[in-house]
C-alpha cells in the first residue's frame, strides 16, 4: 500500500505540474540562496583571516597617541616618535626581531608625462624584513645610502606600472615634489589588502632624504616590529609598552601617548567584520527563505478548493481519511525533497562561482544546509499537508461541494 | 437479529439532517422513514430545498444525518465511524454526480481505476476491470483521454462506469442528467435502467424531471424534508 500510496502521489504532481514545479522554485530559491550566502560568507571570513596572517602575524605596529585606530596617528597634537625613539625600543628588546621607523607623506610622483598620486615612506632596510617585502628587480638601499639620505627609491609595483607601464625602470629618475630621486628597486606585488587598499601603490626612500628633502621635519609616525619566532606578541605587546612609557618618560598613572597594535587583534577584528558581513548575507538569505515559504504556501492555498474536491471524489469512492492523508504528506516530501536536493546543487554551485570569481576559498557549511533543508522542507509539509487534512476530515459531501 | 430475507437493504427511521442553528435553523430531512429493498429502481422528486439531495446523501454515507437510525443491509450506519463508513461506500456503494465529479487532467481508464486502487485491486487487474467498465459504456477507445475532451455525456458515462467499477450494491445518482440535453440523458437513463432490469442493481436517484424519473420503478416525491408521496411509476405498472 506504502507503494500504491508514493505512486498516487507521483500521479497528483504529474497532473498538477505547474503547481508542483511552482513548489519545487519556491524550496529552490529559499534553500539555494541562504546556502550560496552562507558559503559565500564564509569563504570571505576565512579568506580575511587568511590574509592578515599573510600579512604578518607576529608584527606589532606602535603609533603615537591613544585610541589610534580610531583617530589616526597623525594628529598634530600628539607627540611624534624620532628615529632615536625607534633604536632605543630595538636596543632594549631582545624579544624583537626587527623594528623599522617609517615617516609618511602623500605625495605626486613624477616621470616624464606620467604622473601618479601615492604615498612616500621614509624608512630604513628593516622595513623590508619587519613587513616582508620581497626585491623584484634591482636592491635595497646600502648603508652609505642610508647614512648620506642619498636621493634614492624603491618603488611598489602600482607606481611601476602607473609611470612607466611595461618598463622595468633601475636606473630611471622620478620626481617627488622637488627631489628628483633614482629608482634602485622594485618590490614584488602583495595585490590588494583585506580592506581594498593596494598594498602596491608606495615609494619607499630612506627616511633621511624623506625628512630633509620631502617632510621637511624629523617626524617618525609609526614604528613597526616583529618579534622573534617562539614570542607571543601579547607579551611584546607588553614589554613594548612597558619600555615605550620608559623612553617617553611617562610617570607612573599617566596614561600612554602610544598605541601598540597586534596584527592578531586586526585580524580578530577584521574577522568580526566579516562575521558582521556573513551575519547579514544571512538574514537576506533568511528572508529569501521566507519568501520562498510564502511562495509555497501561496500556491497551496490557492489551490486548497481544487485539492478538497479531489478529496472529496476520493472519500466518496472509498478512500479512507488516512490514505488521503498519506497521499498527501508523501506528495509534499516530494516535492521538498526534491526542491530542497535541487536547492541545495543550485546553492552550492552559486557558492563555488561566487568563491571563484571573488578568489576567496569554497566554505559550504552542512549545519546551513540541513537548516535550509528543514525549513523549506517544513514549509512544503505543512502547507501542502494542513489544507488536506482539514479536507479529509469533512464530511465527504461537504468537500466535494467546496467552493 | 430479524432473518435476514426480511430486512430491507435500505432502512430510514426517523431520520432528520438539519443545517445551521437558532432561527436560521434549516431541516432538510424530517422524520423520514424510508425501506429499499434489493433490485429497486427508485427516483426521488421534489422541489428545490425539499431534501432530496440530502436524503441521498445520507443514504450514500456522504453525509450524517442529526438523529434517527439508519441500517444499511441490517447494520447500523450510525454506529460506523468515518473510516467504516469509507469501507462501507468502497464496497457497496457507487456514485454519480451531476456535475461528474471526476479528476481533471486525469484519463478516463484512470477515474475508473480509482476506487480499485482503494479497494487493493493489483495493477494488471484494475486495469482490466476498468478497461470491461469503459467498454460497457462504449467508451473504450476515449480510454485515455482527459476529461476535458470528453462531451458531457462522454464524461457522464465516464462516472457511471467509475460507480460500477467496483462492483457495487447500490448506485446512488444526483440528478445524473442535469447537465446534459434530451437525447444524452436518455442514453444514460437507458444504461441505468439497463444494470437495473439485467443485473438487479438497485438504483437510487435524485432528479427533477419527470421524464428521467419515469424510467424509475418506485417514485418517491418529497415536499419539505418529508416523503409525501411513495408510489409505483407507470413504467413498473
Amino acid at each position: 500500500m506504502l507503494w500504491e500510496t508514493i505512486r498516487l502521489a507521483i500521479e497528483a504532481i504529474q497532473r498538477n505540474f505547474l503547481r508542483s514545479a511552482l513548489t519545487i522554485l519556491g524550496i529552490v530559491i529559499g534553500v539555494g540562496s541562504v546556502i550560496a550566502m552562507v558559503t559565500i560568507g564564509q569563504g570571505s571570513t576565512q579568506q580575511v583571516t587568511a590574509d592578515v596572517q599573510k600579512l604578518g602575524s607576529n608584527m606589532l605596529m606602535i603609533m603615537p597617541g591613544q585610541d589610534a585606530m580610531e583617530g589616526g596617528p597623525s594628529g598634530t597634537v600628539d607627540k611624534m616618535f624620532t628615529i632615536r625613539t625607534n633604536n632605543l625600543l630595538e636596543a632594549q628588546l631582545p624579544i624583537l626581531d626587527a623594528s623599522a621607523p617609517l615617516g609618511v607623506s602623500r605625495a605626486r610622483a613624477v616621470f616624464g608625462n606620467e604622473n601618479h598620486r601615492t604615498d612616500i615612506v621614509g624608512t630604513d632596510n628593516r622595513y623590508f624584513r619587519v613587513a616582508q617585502w620581497e626585491i623584484d628587480y634591482g636592491r635595497i638601499f646600502d648603508i652609505g645610502e642610508l647614512n648620506a639620505g642619498k636621493p634614492v627609491c624603491v618603488i611598489g609595483e602600482t607606481v611601476r606600472e602607473e609611470l612607466f607601464g611595461n618598463v622595468i625602470p633601475i636606473g630611471e629618475t622620478i620626481r617627488i615634489k622637488a627631489l628628483s630621486c633614482e629608482i634602485i628597486g622594485t618590490l614584488k606585488s602583495k595585490g590588494a589588502s583585506t580592506f581594498g587598499s593596494d598594498q602596491d601603490d608606495f615609494v619607499i626612500m630612506p627616511i633621511r632624504t624623506f625628512h630633509r628633502r620631502v617632510a621637511g621635519n624629523t617626524d617618525v609616525s609609526l614604528l613597526i616590529a616583529s618579534v622573534r619566532d617562539g614570542v607571543s606578541t601579547e607579551r611584546a605587546q607588553e614589554e613594548i609598552t612597558l619600555v615605550m612609557r620608559d623612553i617617553r618618560r611617562i610617570s607612573r598613572g599617566e596614561e600612554d601617548d602610544f598605541t601598540v597594535l597586534d596584527m592578531k587583534q586586526i585580524a580578530t577584528m577584521l574577522s568580526g567584520i566579516t562575521g558582521i558581513l556573513t551575519g547579514l548575507l544571512s538574514a537576506v538569505a533568511a528572508v529569501s527563505l521566507l519568501v520562498g515559504g510564502i511562495g509555497i504556501m501561496n500556491i497551496m492555498l490557492v489551490s486548497v478548493t481544487e485539492r478538497t474536491r479531489e478529496i472529496g471524489i476520493r472519500l466518496a469512492i472509498g478512500a479512507q481519511t488516512r490514505q488521503v492523508l498519506m497521499q498527501f504528506l508523501v506528495e509534499a516530501i516530494i516535492l521538498s525533497l526534491f526542491g530542497g536536493l535541487i536547492g541545495v546543487v543550485f546553492g552550492l554551485g552559486i557558492g563555488w562561482l561566487g568563491a571563484y570569481v571573488l578568489s576567496i576559498p569554497f566554505q559550504p557549511d552542512v549545519v546551513t544546509v540541513l537548516i535550509a533543508c528543514a525549513f523549506s522542507g517544513a514549509v512544503g509539509v505543512i502547507f501542502g499537508f494542513f489544507p488536506a487534512r482539514r479536507a479529509a476530515r469533512m464530511n465527504p459531501i461537504d468537500a466535494l461541494r467546496h467552493e | 437479529m430479524s432473518d435476514a430475507q426480511a430486512r430491507p437493504l435500505i432502512r430510514l427511521r426517523d431520520i432528520s439532517r438539519t443545517y445551521g442553528a437558532g432561527e436560521a435553523q434549516v431541516r432538510a430531512l424530517d422524520h423520514v422513514d424510508l425501506d429499499i429493498e434489493e433490485g429497486e429502481f427508485v427516483a426521488i422528486m421534489g422541489p428545490s430545498g425539499s431534501g432530496k439531495s440530502t436524503a441521498m446523501n445520507v443514504i450514500g454515507c456522504l453525509d450524517v444525518p442529526t438523529s434517527g437510525e439508519y441500517f444499511f443491509s441490517g447494520v447500523e450506519v450510525d454506529d460506523l465511524n468515518n473510516d467504516q463508513r469509507a469501507l462501507l461506500r468502497r464496497h457497496y456503494l457507487g456514485f454519480v454526480f451531476q456535475g461528474y465529479n471526476l479528476l481533471h487532467r486525469t484519463s478516463a481508464l484512470h477515474n475508473v481505476e480509482l476506487p480499485l486502487i482503494y479497494k487493493g485491486l493489483d495493477r494488471v487487474e484494475r486495469r482490466d476491470m476498468a478497461m470491461q467498465a469503459l467498454k460497457r459504456m462504449g467508451l473504450e477507445h476515449r480510454a485515455h483521454h482527459d476529461p476535458s475532451e470528453l462531451s458531457g455525456g462522454q464524461q457522464q458515462r465516464v462516472a457511471i462506469a467509475r460507480a460500477l467499477a467496483g462492483s457495487p450494491k447500490v448506485v446512488l445518482a444526483d440528478e445524473p442528467t442535469g447537465n446534459l440535453d434530451t437525447k444524452l440523458s436518455a442514453e444514460i437513463m437507458e444504461i441505468l435502467q439497463d444494470l437495473n432490469e439485467s443485473e438487479g442493481l438497485t438504483i437510487v436517484m435524485v432528479t427533477h424531471e419527470a421524464d428521467m424519473a419515469a424510467y424509475a420503478k418506485r417514485l418517491l416525491w418529497m415536499v419539505d424534508g418529508r416523503i409525501e408521496r411513495d408510489s409505483l411509476t407507470r413504467e413498473a405498472a
